[in-house]
């Protein structure tokens, strides 16, 4: 029974990961720019942060504020790549998908750079914030060691973004210039404005994923290697989540618990599985995904289908 | 009149590029509480003088007046801010929202953004003026109307005192109509000044104080509603004739090509665009379609080539085959055992092909075949083929050579980022039976069509939307020349061409006449329907209003019968059985 608690409860921030990168790119996309550069931005974000400890291991500050820092410091890391591919896909109108996906190799590059130094420095390095980003649990030996501050934080921003785009008037406005962006213009919305903050928001929420998944769930040195499996799962859920930042709550948390259902769910059934079966069973997300993509279109319910204008670019003069 | 001014202009004049004018010195005054009719044939400027007030286009000179001020104009948003606001013929709406959600989009009007406020304040607007709307329905559950509504309410919200509407009824039935005209009377009762584009005579005269007639981008005058008539208006909107110097031989064996009969179709939104429509096309002459825009020419078209699923009604295609070979040239061994057993074939001797031998025993599939290839067995008569419920490439197996320049060239004539080459290989790809392309022929035919229509380009190999709108269409025409039809259908083959390359055009219809291909020709300029046109039918709301002789008739007479409304209609026929 136990064990069936752990399994649980460590699906719970696990998604966390998922969710960060997936409110990061509902965001984008509700602006019509499919950002394929979000596994990218991820690990560029968990760079920017364990680089930020590593400067403050030393500095005597209070250990909240080298949290808050740290934060700050990945969710700016992923602006800056948010900007670089908006200048690209808004300001240039480059394909959204190649830029998008360079945006990916290169955010994997430059943490491989980084990361591979600063994790072979061992104990000198980052790891040490551990205990800060896993507080108020960070004693305890179950996996509710893992709920640490930026699984709150995760679950205010989905909320914040649900309820920003339903509720407000900007998050009308930038709905409108995702479906439409002729009509937007027409209006007199700034449509440029709000692709661009659109866009650098989420990817600076995005950014935060990465930074989550080091710092708190992984907890190791290797930890940034896998965050490029994990940015691609957040794009797969914003599909199966149906752009909804709220659902998306949910939506990861089952992603979580599909994602290590493969190693835990025999365990818990007494099976003996060969390792080689586990990577078969990660598939099992994105297996999801197909079949509620299928579902979704077959049903074919306006609401539930993406961004009118994802993934055109907008031309005023095409009018 | 004693109604105050709503909004003036002066002297307003537009260019687009150095040649075109759309609009020259215009003077136009709007009055509070009246509705204003801004009549004019197509391109006479009218949509662009509505632009230039709602703040889309900025006029070259001249000045706009509103409420005896002077303002500047250069954004919707300007307009908005004078309290003008125009309704597109093309919805502006995000369709996956709420009619309510749509209306306050881009409204900074400083109250706190709460749905339900507007959508009581939509319900408050709507119910003043007899409109009839869910603020909480989604855009893509609603009918054109309905949409139309929220285009209307929309504006209302901002709080415009000049609306001004681009042709509202052409997309609404008689009867929505008629609930829309109530609604822009009531809001002139509201004191609220109306400018409605239109063509439609009848509905001029149904619902406007004064009318503004436009022509070729210069107003010809503005008149009261109550002291004019349809034919004084039409002979303001038309004008007097301008003689064309285009050459048009008399046309020579005139035979039936083309016969359609009781064509009718429904659009997906259940408005009828073609209703009973019934017509020749002759080998040998030019038959023009004239009619305002939107009035069923490119479905009727579209029908003849393959391209609509239709109600009811017929078309027969008369292949000019008589006394000539048959071929196996995109046609079945099936299909000539079928034509043997209607009697349709014989031997170059005289003798009828069945295909049987004298003694009435079934020749083998291989003899027949042979004697086709050699060109031995002949059509008795012109080879009679039903084209209707058949797809273009059914029509184009059938042997039936249909030329087709559509209206939307870069939409469905030709492949805006392939290169001149490719494009004319559309035509031909499925000659030659080889894996690989042959771009020989194509290319030479390129080149060749590059060399006589003096189409201006870097070469053949430049992707076609990089040339300019005139030399795409002539490289289309060209391309479908080339195809040698024998029935050529041209839906408004010199829109955008200068004078020159347009009498290129006529010049190769007309060549294309004299060969005795049967041209059929969508025109809008009723001066060179006249001159260019053997038979011009005209086409008002799918249905055919009238079929004039080109040589003996007036531009006055098309005009009418252009704008001839359903129930005109039925007097006319009933007053013609009395």
């Amino acid at each position: 029974m136990n064990m069936l608690l752990d399994f649980i409860i460590t699906a719970i921030p696990l998604g966390m990961t998922f969710l960060f990168g997936c409110v990061g790119e509902i965001l984008t996309e509700k602006a019509g720019h499919l950002n394929l550069g979000i596994p990218g931005i991820m690990c560029v974000g968990g760079t920017c942060g364990c680089v930020a400890l590593k400067m403050l291991r030393n500095s005597g500050l209070p250990w909240p504020l080298i949290v808050v820092l740290a934060i700050l410091a990945a969710f700016v890391g992923g602006m800056l790549m948010g900007l670089i591919y908006s200048f690209l896909t808004v300001t240039l109108r480059a394909n959204q998908n190649v830029t998008g996906l360079a945006m990916t190799t290169f955010g994997v590059g430059v943490t491989k750079f980084v990361m591979s130094p600063m994790a072979e420095g061992g104990g000198m390095s980052y790891l040490y914030a551990l205990k800060y980003f896993r507080y108020p649990f960070q004693g305890r030996t179950d996996a509710l060691k893992y709920c640490g501050i930026m699984v709150f934080l995760g679950i205010i921003i989905a909320l914040v973004a649900a309820f920003v785009l339903s509720k407000t008037r900007s998050g009308l406005y930038l709905r409108a210039v995702g479906e439409n962006p002729a009509t937007a213009d027409a209006v007199g919305i700034n449509v440029t404005g709000y692709k661009y903050r659109a866009t650098l928001i989420g990817s600076g929420v995005a950014a935060l994923g990465g930074l989550f998944y080091i710092m708190d769930y992984a907890g190791s040195y290797e930890a940034y290697k896998s965050i490029e499996a994990m940015g691609w799962l957040s794009v797969a859920l914003v599909i199966f989540t149906l752009w909804k930042p709220a659902l998306s709550i949910l939506g990861s948390f089952l992603f979580g618990l599909l994602y290590i259902a493969g190693s835990r769910i025999p365990t818990l059934l007494g099976i003996q599985l060969d390792m080689s079966a586990t990577p078969l069973l990660q598939m099992l997300p994105y297996l999801v995904t197909i079949v509620v993509l299928i579902v979704v279109s077959v049903r074919k319910k306006r609401e539930h289908q993406p961004p009118a204008w994802l993934g055109l670019p907008y031309f005023r003069e095409d009018r | 009149m004693n109604k105050p001014i709503a909004l003036e202009l002066k002297q307003i004049t537009k260019r687009f590029g150095t040649k075109v004018v759309a609009n020259k010195q215009v003077d136009l005054t709007v009055y509070r509480g009246e509705i204003l009719a801004i009549l004019g044939e197509n391109g006479c400027g009218k949509t662009t003088l509505m632009n230039i007030i709602a703040g889309i286009y900025y006029p070259d000179s001249g000045s706009v007046f509103v409420g005896g001020k002077e303002v500047v104009i250069r954004s919707p948003k300007d307009a908005f801010a004078q309290g003008i606001g125009m309704i597109h013929q093309h919805f502006k709406l995000v369709d996956v929202f709420t009619a309510a959600e749509n209306i306050v989009l881009g409204v900074n009007d400083g109250h706190k953004y709460n749905i339900k406020e507007v959508n009581k304040r939509v319900s408050e607007i709507a119910d003043k003026y007899g409109f009839r709307i869910d603020p909480k329905k989604k855009i893509y559950e609603m009918s054109v109307s309905e949409k139309q509504t929220v285009e209307i309410l929309k504006v209302l919200y901002r709080g415009a005192d000049i609306l001004i509407l681009d042709e509202p009824s052409a997309v609404l039935t008689p009867q929505e109509t008629e609930k829309l005209f109530d609604v822009l009377r009531r809001m002139r009762r509201d004191g609220k000044s109306i400018l409605i584009i239109t063509h439609k005579l009848h509905e001029v005269m149904a619902i406007s104080d004064r009318v503004a007639v436009l022509r070729k981008g210069e107003h010809i005058a503005t008149v009261e509603t109550a002291q004019t008539s349809p034919a004084q208006l039409t002979e303001m909107m038309v004008g007097k004739k301008i003689e064309m110097d285009i050459y048009r031989p008399m046309p020579e064996n005139v035979r039936d090509r083309l016969v359609i009969k009781n064509l009718s179709l429904t659009s997906a939104e259940g408005i009828k665009m073609l209703d009973d429509v019934t017509f020749t096309a002759k080998a040998g002459e030019i038959l023009g379609i004239a009619g305002i825009a939107g009035s069923g020419q490119k479905e009727l078209l579209e029908s003849i080539a393959g391209l609509h699923h239709l109600q009811s009604g017929s078309i027969t295609y008369y292949n000019p085959k008589k006394d000539k070979p048959i071929t196996f040239y995109h046609k079945s061994f099936e299909r000539v055992m079928e034509l043997a057993g209607q009697g349709m074939l014989r031997y170059a001797d005289g003798r009828a092909f069945t295909g049987k031998d004298e003694n009435g025993k079934p020749l083998s599939k291989k003899t027949i075949c042979a004697q086709v290839e050699a060109g031995e067995i002949l059509f008795v008569e012109d080879e009679v083929i039903n084209l209707r419920e058949k797809t273009p490439l059914q029509i184009r197996e059938l042997g039936v050579r249909l030329s087709f320049v559509p209206e939307d060239r870069l939409g469905m004539g030709l492949v805006g980022n392939m290169d001149i080459v490719d494009n004319m290989m559309l035509r031909s790809y499925r000659r030659g039976a080889s894996v690989f392309v042959d771009r020989k022929k194509p290319g030479d035919l390129a080149r060749t069509i590059v060399h006589d229509l003096e189409v201006v380009t870097p070469g053949t190999h430049i992707p076609v939307r990089r040339l300019s709108g005139g030399n795409v269409q002539k490289l289309l025409v060209g391309r479908e020349i080339a195809a040698a039809p024998t029935v050529l259908m041209a839906a408004y083959p010199v829109r955008g061409l200068d004078i020159n390359s347009s009498y290129t055009i006529y010049n190769l219809l007309t060549e294309q006449k004299q060969k005795g291909v049967s041209v059929i020709f969508v025109g809008e300029d009723l001066d060179v329907l006249v001159g260019l046109c053997d038979r011009i039918m005209v086409i008002c709301g799918g249905r055919i209003t009238g079929v004039l002789d080109g040589r003996n008739t007036t531009k006055e007479e098309i005009g009418l019968l252009m704008t001839k409304t359903q129930t005109e209609q039925k007097e006319g026929t009933e007053s013609e059985n009395a």
